[in-house]
């Protein structure tokens, strides 16, 4: 926050609009950042962030505006002109070959040769040495994208920014996948980075996160430019109020409940990974009716594997799963879901969650196309289907409002409206949601948790897990902490603190 | 000279080369599907190749310029592969389809039309030579028909394609170029975004894979044999995309597996020359019940590039 040169803008987009068909997703915006700044964005999803910094970028052509780098007006009509400007993005979803090594993928399109385009493998890998340790990137050159951490993985797009000469880096949702250690890293990593003069643009749905990296805040709403503060200036309800154009409540209102019967029981429950490890080893739970109960660990002690086996999506070695008394112990997902009744929010949404060539309404019955409702002997019953998806759509608040668009042409943030729409819309008995807030703007965030609680309070038992745990404190009845494929610790959320759950986390015991 | 150490020189012999044409088409399979475009439109083009470097050699009567037109002949189809898939996002498998179909329907057409309503060519008058002997004269090297001559007195085509093996995989994993066709194969999103022109070089991959093709094609009919006919190619195309497979997509694992599918046939022939009793056709199945039986049981998990076969959409440029 120090070495802002204002006299030198390096980055001056004025005037911009882009339009997909006739949907407006970028409407005038300006946007001006200057040497040494760390510029945030913010906007709700689908505002039209990742299209502006596409822009920017080269990657879409604006319908109309200006853009200026270092002063000087340029079209960019292709990354490759971006590139020579001095320009780096990271993409929200990473753009990296995972069978190719580090050194590989950061010298992809540059590569160094030594004549007649014949590699120079050394000479890539030193350069990239050189680069990582300059910036503080700690980064195996030699290692292949896929055996590496998420941290790991944008460590290596941001190097590939900085080898082409980078002064002026877009990154998108950077802290969107990473642990709050990976986050502390990335901080770190960008003060290096301004203190070079290099500029960054930042987006986040964080708004912590903007008041302690970012100068400056462009606001936008539904493609519009909305405003542009100083933010050593403005308090993080400021920026949320801007953002959504009305109060937001950070915290969940939800009265005391008392919990009825057991809905899951989980019994001395193993599994192990792909790779043969045990990482659920003896694990039990209970879970009651108008509950919300919250798992709170570190990433990788058997959270993903807990679910995938809750949801049949994994084998158990042993153990038992109970749903409202019933054995579901490895059945399949089908009977799980629609038998006994257990609804899921997946973790990773691209992947299980949705068919990304379906369209919004398709992608709403996938779990009750064969019902009367929705098909006759062999036919489906597109009206219906069609009248299903109008109602949801209007309910959870899908952008745009069109249920023939296609999934994966919706931002992240509607992606996962539509995937509570149908879970939900589907009545569980048992919800299981997964970083149910991943990537999402706080106006959205506030309207999954009002949607868990909801689920609650009709007397629906949920399982809440995440590793934002100012989340889990926020909406959980009961907080269970997770360690090493067990429970090491059940708290009640009142007298739940930071600092109790975050020693069990760590593997230590709630001593008094 | 021993007659068993015979016999497997006479294996040996024939593997090397049966596994030629077989070589060649499958390093174009592996040069277009490395770029993440499907091919199984090298049958077509591996028999338009054998006929026009049969009918080139034939009227020229230089098997090198027989070799090259069929190369190129190759290529053209590839050209109209690339167009269809790459410029205009065609289903990759319906258009490779339509090749083998164009591709050898265009070759007895214009066989017919070039010689008197045949669906073969008349025999060439020169082969592809074999090196040896014009280097030293026939049966200067090695004594006529020993172990050494059966195995390395071979077409010039043979060399040509274990040298071409190793210029492939060459070019694929230690150049510039390579590394780019095997980036845009995973991830075409990730090469456009660091400014690699994926159409360009998906165009040139599809096309040399046309190329290799041919030349295949022509390694049939003016080396293995010396004329064209409707049945020389007969799935040869097809077994080459499975050695490919097979080969887990690189060349050196293509080589191994089409000198396996050559062996095969090789076997079939020495078994056949035998008399053994068993019926002709029996033997003859035997290269093709081999591929069905590998590509079950042994290749396994393969991993083909990721994004083989999808359509990349730049946007909206
Ligand atoms: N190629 C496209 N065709 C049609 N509509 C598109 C396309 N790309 C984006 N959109 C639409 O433009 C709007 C803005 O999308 P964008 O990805 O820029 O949102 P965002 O602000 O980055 O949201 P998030 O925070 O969820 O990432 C969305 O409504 C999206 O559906
Ligand atoms: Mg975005």
């Amino acid at each position: 926050m120090t070495a802002i040169d204002f006299s030198h803008r390096a980055v001056e987009m004025s005037g911009i609009t882009k339009k997909f068909g006739d949907f407006v997703a970028n409407e005038n915006i300006n946007l001006t950042v200057h040497r040494g700044e760390v510029h945030a964005l913010l906007g709700e999803n689908g505002a039209g962030k990742t299209t502006l910094m596409n822009i920017l970028y080269g990657l879409l052509k604006p319908s109309s505006g200006n853009i200026k780098i270092n002063g000087k007006t340029l079209t960019i009509s292709d990354p490759n002109i971006a590139i020579r400007n001095g320009i780096g993005m990271v993409h929200q979803h990473f753009m990296l070959v995972e069978p190719f090594s580090v050194t590989e993928n950061i010298i992809l399109g540059n590569e160094s040769t030594r004549g007649f385009g014949i590699l120079d493998a050394g000479k890539g890998e030193k350069e990239v040495k050189r680069i990582s340790e300059q910036y503080g990137l700690t980064v195996d050159p030699k290692a292949l994208i896929q055996d590496l951490s998420v941290g790991s993985q944008q460590r290596v797009e941001i190097l590939k920014t900085l080898y082409r000469g980078a002064q002026i880096l877009i990154l998108d949702e950077p802290t969107a996948v990473l642990t709050p250690q990976e986050i502390k890293e990335l901080v770190a990593i960008i003060t290096n980075l301004t203190e070079a003069g290099k500029s960054i643009i930042i987006i986040t749905h964080k708004l912590n996160e903007i008041k302690q990296m970012a100068d400056f805040c462009t606001i936008i709403r539904r493609g519009r430019h909305i405003d542009t503060v100083d933010v050593s200036e403005v308090t993080e309800e400021d920026l949320a109020a801007k953002m959504v154009g009305r109060e937001v409540s950070f915290r969940v209102a939800k009265e005391k409940r008392n919990p009825g019967e057991k809905i899951l029981d989980i019994k001395e429950l193993c599994v192990e990974d792909s790779r043969g490890i045990m990482v659920v080893n003896g694990l039990n739970l209970q879970l009651r009716k108008g509950e919300i109960l919250g798992i709170a660990g570190i990433d990788g002690n058997g959270q993903t594997q807990l679910i995938e086996t809750l949801t049949g999506l994994r084998k158990a070695k042993s153990g038992r799963i109970e749903v409202l008394g019933k054995d579901i112990t490895n059945l399949p997902p089908g009977k799980i879901i629609n038998n006994h009744k257990v609804g899921h929010i997946p973790e990773d949404r691209q992947k299980r969650g949705l068919v990304f060539e379906f369209n919004i309404a398709e992608n709403l019955i996938l779990e009750t196309y064969f019902k009367p409702a929705f098909s006759e002997g062999f036919s489906l019953l597109h009206k219906n289907i069609y009248k299903n998806a109008d109602t949801l759509i209007e309910k959870f608040d899908i952008r745009p409002r069109d249920a023939t668009l296609q999934a994966k042409s919706l931002s992240g943030g509607n992606q996962q409206k539509m995937i509570i729409a149908r879970e939900v819309s589907n009545e569980p008995e048992l919800l299981i949601a997964a970083q149910p807030t991943r990537g999402l703007d706080v106006g959205a965030i506030e309207y999954v948790h009002q949607a868990l609680v909801a689920q609650r309070n009709e007397g629906k038992g949920v399982l809440l897990v995440s590793f934002e745990l100012d989340e889990i404190m926020n909406v959980s009845d009961r907080i269970a902490v997770i360690f090493e494929g067990k429970i090491v610790g059940i708290l009640d959320a009142d007298d739940a603190d930071e600092k109790k759950i975050g020693l069990l986390m760590a593997g230590g015991t709630a001593k008094e | 000279m021993e007659p068993i150490i015979q016999d497997l020189g006479f294996i040996i012999g024939t593997t090397l080369m049966y596994s030629t044409p077989l070589i060649f088409t499958s390093l174009g399979g592996v040069i277009t599907e490395r770029s993440g475009v499907i091919n199984i439109g090298l049958e077509g083009m591996m028999y338009f190749g054998a006929f026009a470097g049969a009918a080139v050699a034939y009227f020229s009567q230089d098997p090198w310029l027989g070799l090259l037109c069929a190369a190129l002949g190759g290529a053209f189809w590839g050209l109209i592969h690339a167009i269809a898939c790459v410029s205009f996002s065609a289903e990759q498998i319906v258009s490779g389809i339509a090749i083998n179909f164009l591709g050898a329907g265009s070759a007895l057409f214009i066989s017919r039309l070039l010689f008197d309503g045949a669906t073969q060519t008349l025999t060439v008058a020169r082969k592809i030579p074999q090196p040896l002997d014009f280097l030293f004269g026939e049966g200067k090297m090695f004594a006529s028909s020993g172990f050494t001559d059966l195995v390395f007195n071979r077409f010039a085509t043979v060399y040509l394609a274990f040298f071409l093996v190793f210029v492939v995989w060459f070019v694929l994993y230690k150049t510039q170029l390579g590394m780019r066709v095997r980036a845009v194969g995973e991830n075409p999103e990730a090469a456009n975004t660091l400014g690699i022109n994926v159409t360009r070089i998906r165009y040139g991959a599809v096309i040399m894979s046309g190329f290799f093709a041919g030349l295949g094609g022509a390694a049939m009919s003016i080396a293995v044999v010396s004329r064209f006919s409707n049945t020389l190619i007969s799935g040869h195309g097809f077994i080459a995309l499975a050695a490919m497979i097979f080969g887990k997509w690189k060349p050196q694992g293509a080589l191994v597996a089409c000198l396996l599918f050559g062996a095969a046939k090789g076997l079939e022939i020495f078994l056949g020359s035998k008399g053994v009793p068993v019926a002709g056709d029996i033997l003859a199945m035997l290269p093709y019940v081999l591929t069905i039986i590998i590509l079950i049981g042994f290749v396994g998990k393969t991993t083909a590039p990721a994004a083989i076969g999808k359509i990349f959409d730049k946007g909206d440029h």
